[in-house]
């Protein structure tokens, strides 16, 4: 297999304003619509991402989408879980073993695991959005006594549709980490809990002035979660929350993820909601 | 040992009544637990009282033809169970069953009831308090509506 | 305002009209395609020309809302008019370019990224669309991630600019602070003189490049009636400049009317159709989308010309963010003038009236701004009263 990169690239790592050719190694079907996929680099690799981040992946013939890393890899390797909703998406989903994908990336702020050590962390995902807080949460176990109490809530549609259903199992049965799980819809198998996430954490014991809060999940959710944590006394600056606009440069050119003054893409997409909640509440900004 | 008084002063649903009716309320209260599985309400039948859930977990479903109990939300420490016993027709709604074993504290719903109606101001603080239950509850359920997580969802 | 030229040591000089073909000539020697104004289509238009001939003689343009004609003048003049529909965006940023060429080949994968482009002259580069330069350098060029096309364009064309003499109805250059005189970043500055028999060029110097250019040309040093001449169209220029952006404030002025009903005024007005963003010379939003080519082996990425007013403009999976028309105008309008200067810390107007000449139902951004500030602090409530 021979790849060529017809221009002179840096030796160090790809070009991030042209897609460095990344080939799939393995694919795991999370749910009916969700894919994970581990990437290796078939050339020059791009530089490592930190959780939060996201790249640019690139399906031949179909076009680029922005996709947060879904875990932290050793060497080389990304690993990033895949939802088809368009086109593209879904061709990245449709990817066999031996694909080649384009990547362009690292870009965005990330989740700044680092500077909640020594303090209470309360994680709370809905629905894909546990795909880019998987890394935060393989980091709080890497280094779990660098942290004091960490709260895991997950929300999903159903049960079907829980992401990582295994691994989030697992961490609840190490009781490393406390690990609540939630459902809009039941199915008669379920025994776990019904009803919205900000429920969750109205029984979660909150020492306001040491969490620090990390969101992700639909628009809807995170406003909604915000307002429970707030409510709760925690600072906004303490809270974190990743969005999504429509992105296609990743790098603060196409215009596309205005969201007044910011850029999703280079301000974010990990936002303290200090900057992003007031505007938030502003209708189609 | 608390007191049901005590136990109740000190949770956010009742801990601002005044002492009086703190007490009062108090009064018509009393420890009550269920084993798993065990059914607390059924849809259709009078609703005479309701519980503060100490530890638990209790599951709310509805019976419906074809697909047996459809769990619609799940209640826990610290929350409220039942509110039909305040409204007229003073009937149970849906169903209520222990996922686990379950330690509440069970209120006698008609001896309130009857309270309230001569003592308007304690009629207010109970409907004030479980007005806000069934908001909250009302606006889990259209979050829920809204079905968020779905792939061409509104946002 | 008045403003004046960077500090040079090159005096200025004096061409006429066959210096200006001297001047052509020399670049096209020089391997650069020259573009400049020409008419077609009943306006003026950039496009690569090689003779003066080819030039607006004795063409001025009449602009109002939602209105351009060219007009006859009683001179023949060759820089009588200001704006058309063309900014030199279309040659730094064109409308249409290939970011990226990719080819599958026998299992593996060949990305390479675009050509080379052009090496261009612009001539007739006016002193707002200089400004608008130099806004989108900051967001195209010094930014985290240069757009290396743009970047290269920019770096290798050379501009030779001209003071405006007859500003149209629709500019507003003065209250952005970006003209009518020349200031910065261009090679050469021309200055038409007409009040003599034969029309002649004041030339000054903005660069080395400019100054070596000048050693080419066949001139004479400015006199003082020149340098007199020169001035007094700059000051009619200036003078002539009549509409007023309220500029002062105007950030803080939007950032707190985002619920201002003016908003749906202009919404019921406004058709999205796009030409504001089209004709403006900073903006630069654009989408890059996959075209593929015939064969299944090969495919490009292109970059094209995108507009916030287009709804799928904020398009993700589930629907838009911004459906309404109220929410793109108000998009375009509070970026152009507010949140840009939170983005690329300036303003992203330079006041030279395109979007009020071609916006077809006449919306005039100066007008916008100025309701906004007669009522500011007006909101419109959940149930659509105002107060």
């Amino acid at each position: 297999m021979s790849t060529a990169l017809a221009h002179p690239a840096d030796t160090r790592v790809a070009d991030a304003m042209v897609p460095a050719p990344y080939r799939v190694t393995s694919r795991v079907q999370e749910t009916a619509d969700t894919v994970t996929l581990t990437l290796v680099p078939l050339a020059q690799p791009i530089a490592p991402p930190l959780a939060g981040q996201f790249n640019m992946l690139y399906a031949f013939g179909v076009g680029e989408v922005p996709i947060s890393i879904s875990a932290i890899e050793t060497g080389d390797r990304l690993r990033h879980t895949v939802r088809a909703v368009g086109a593209i998406s879904q061709a990245l989903c449709a990817s066999e073993i031996g694909a080649v994908i384009g990547v362009r990336g690292p870009f965005g702020t990330d989740w700044g695991v680092a500077s909640a050590m020594g303090r209470d962390v309360l994680v709370v995902a809905g629905g894909i959005g546990l795909a880019p807080l998987r890394p935060v949460v393989h980091e709080l176990l890497h280094s779990r006594r660098q942290f004091r109490r960490v709260t895991l809530l997950v929300g999903a549609r159903t049960p079907e549709e829980i992401l990582f259903r295994g691994e989030v199992a697992s961490w609840e049965a190490s009781a490393r980490i406390t690990v609540r799980t939630t459902v809009d819809t039941a199915t008669p198998a379920w025994k776990g809990e019904v009803g919205v996430v900000p429920k969750l954490i109205d029984r979660v014991a909150i020492d306001p002035e040491f969490t620090t809060v990390m969101i992700c999940g639909p628009e809807i959710m995170l406003r909604f979660t915000a307002a429970e944590v707030l409510s709760r006394g925690i600072a906004a600056e303490q809270v974190r929350v990743s969005m999504e606009r429509n992105m296609q440069c990743g790098i603060g050119r196409c215009g596309h993820c205005q969201f007044g003054p910011v850029l999703v893409c280079t301000h974010g997409p990990v936002f303290p909601w200090s900057r992003v909640g007031p505007l938030l509440t502003r209708r189609e900004l | 040992m608390k007191t049901i008084a005590d136990l109740i002063s000190e949770h956010k649903f009742f801990g601002d009544l005044d002492q009086q009716s703190l007490e009062f309320v108090a009064g018509c209260g009393s420890n009550v637990h269920f084993a798993p599985e065990q059914r607390i309400l059924t849809e259709g039948e009078p609703a005479n009282d309701f519980y503060l859930i100490r530890s638990g977990s209790v599951a709310l479903s509805f019976p419906v033809p074809g697909r047996g109990a459809v769990v619609i939300d799940t209640l826990g420490d610290g929350d409220v169970l039942g509110w039909s016993w305040l409204f007229p027709p003073y009937r149970w709604q849906f169903d209520a069953e222990a996922r686990e074993d379950v330690a509440a504290i069970a209120f006698d719903g008609v001896c309130l009831r009857t309270k309230c109606d001569s003592d308007a101001r304690l009629g207010y603080l109970l409907t004030q308090r479980f007005a806000r239950v069934i908001l909250e509850r009302l606006q889990s359920v259209r979050m829920r509506m809204l079905d968020v997580y779905g792939a061409g969802a509104p946002r | 305002m008045a403003r004046t030229p960077a500090h040079t040591d090159h005096h200025p000089v004096v061409i006429d009209r066959s210096g200006l073909q001297e001047l052509i000539d020399a670049l096209i020697a020089d391997g650069r395609k020259v573009i400049g104004p020409t008419v077609r289509d009943g306006a003026v238009v950039y496009e690569e020309i090689a003779k003066v001939e080819e030039l607006p003689a004795g063409w001025g343009d009449e602009q109002a809302p939602g209105q351009y004609r060219l007009q006859r003048r009683s001179d023949d003049a060759l820089f009588g008019y200001v704006v058309g529909p063309d900014s030199w965006k279309r040659y730094l940023f064109p409308p249409v370019s290939v970011t990226w060429r990719v080819e599958l080949n026998g299992g593996g994968v060949a990305i390479t990224p675009a050509p080379e482009p052009p090496r261009y002259a612009f001539l007739g580069v006016r002193a707002c669309e200089l400004a608008a330069i130099a806004i989108q350098d900051r967001v195209l060029v010094h930014a985290a991630y240069p757009d290396r096309d743009y970047a290269a364009r920019r770096e290798n064309a050379l501009f030779i600019a001209v003071n405006c003499s007859t500003p149209a109805a629709t500019c507003f250059c003065t209250s952005m602070g970006t003209g009518p005189r020349v200031g910065a970043g261009h090679d050469l500055a021309l200055t038409e003189l007409l009040d003599g028999p034969d029309p002649r060029f004041l030339v000054e110097v903005g660069s080395e490049k400019g100054a070596a250019l000048v050693e080419r040309l066949t001139a004479n040093d400015a006199s003082p009636t020149d340098r007199e001449a020169a001035a007094a169209v700059w000051s009619a220029a200036e003078a002539g400049v009549t509409k007023t952006m309220p500029a002062d404030g105007i950030r803080g002025l939007l950032n707190r009317n985002l619920e201002h009903p003016r908003w749906d005024a202009v919404a019921a007005r406004c058709l999205a159709c796009t030409n504001c963003t089209m004709v403006c010379p900073t903006c630069f939003c654009a989408d890059f989308r996959e075209a593929g080519g015939l064969s299944p082996q090969e495919s490009e990425q292109h970059r094209t010309w995108a507009s916030c007013f287009a709804v799928d403009h904020s398009y993700i999976h589930g629907g838009s963010m911004r459906t309404s028309g109220r929410s793109r105008y108000r998009q375009w309008m509070t970026h152009k003038l507010a949140t840009w200067h939170d983005q690329f810390g300036t303003s992203g107007c330079v006041g030279c009236g395109r979007c009020i000449a071609w916006c077809p139902v006449g919306i005039d951004i100066t007008e916008e701004a100025e309701a906004i500030r007669a009522t500011d602090g007006l909101t419109r409530t959940t149930t659509g009263a105002t107060r």
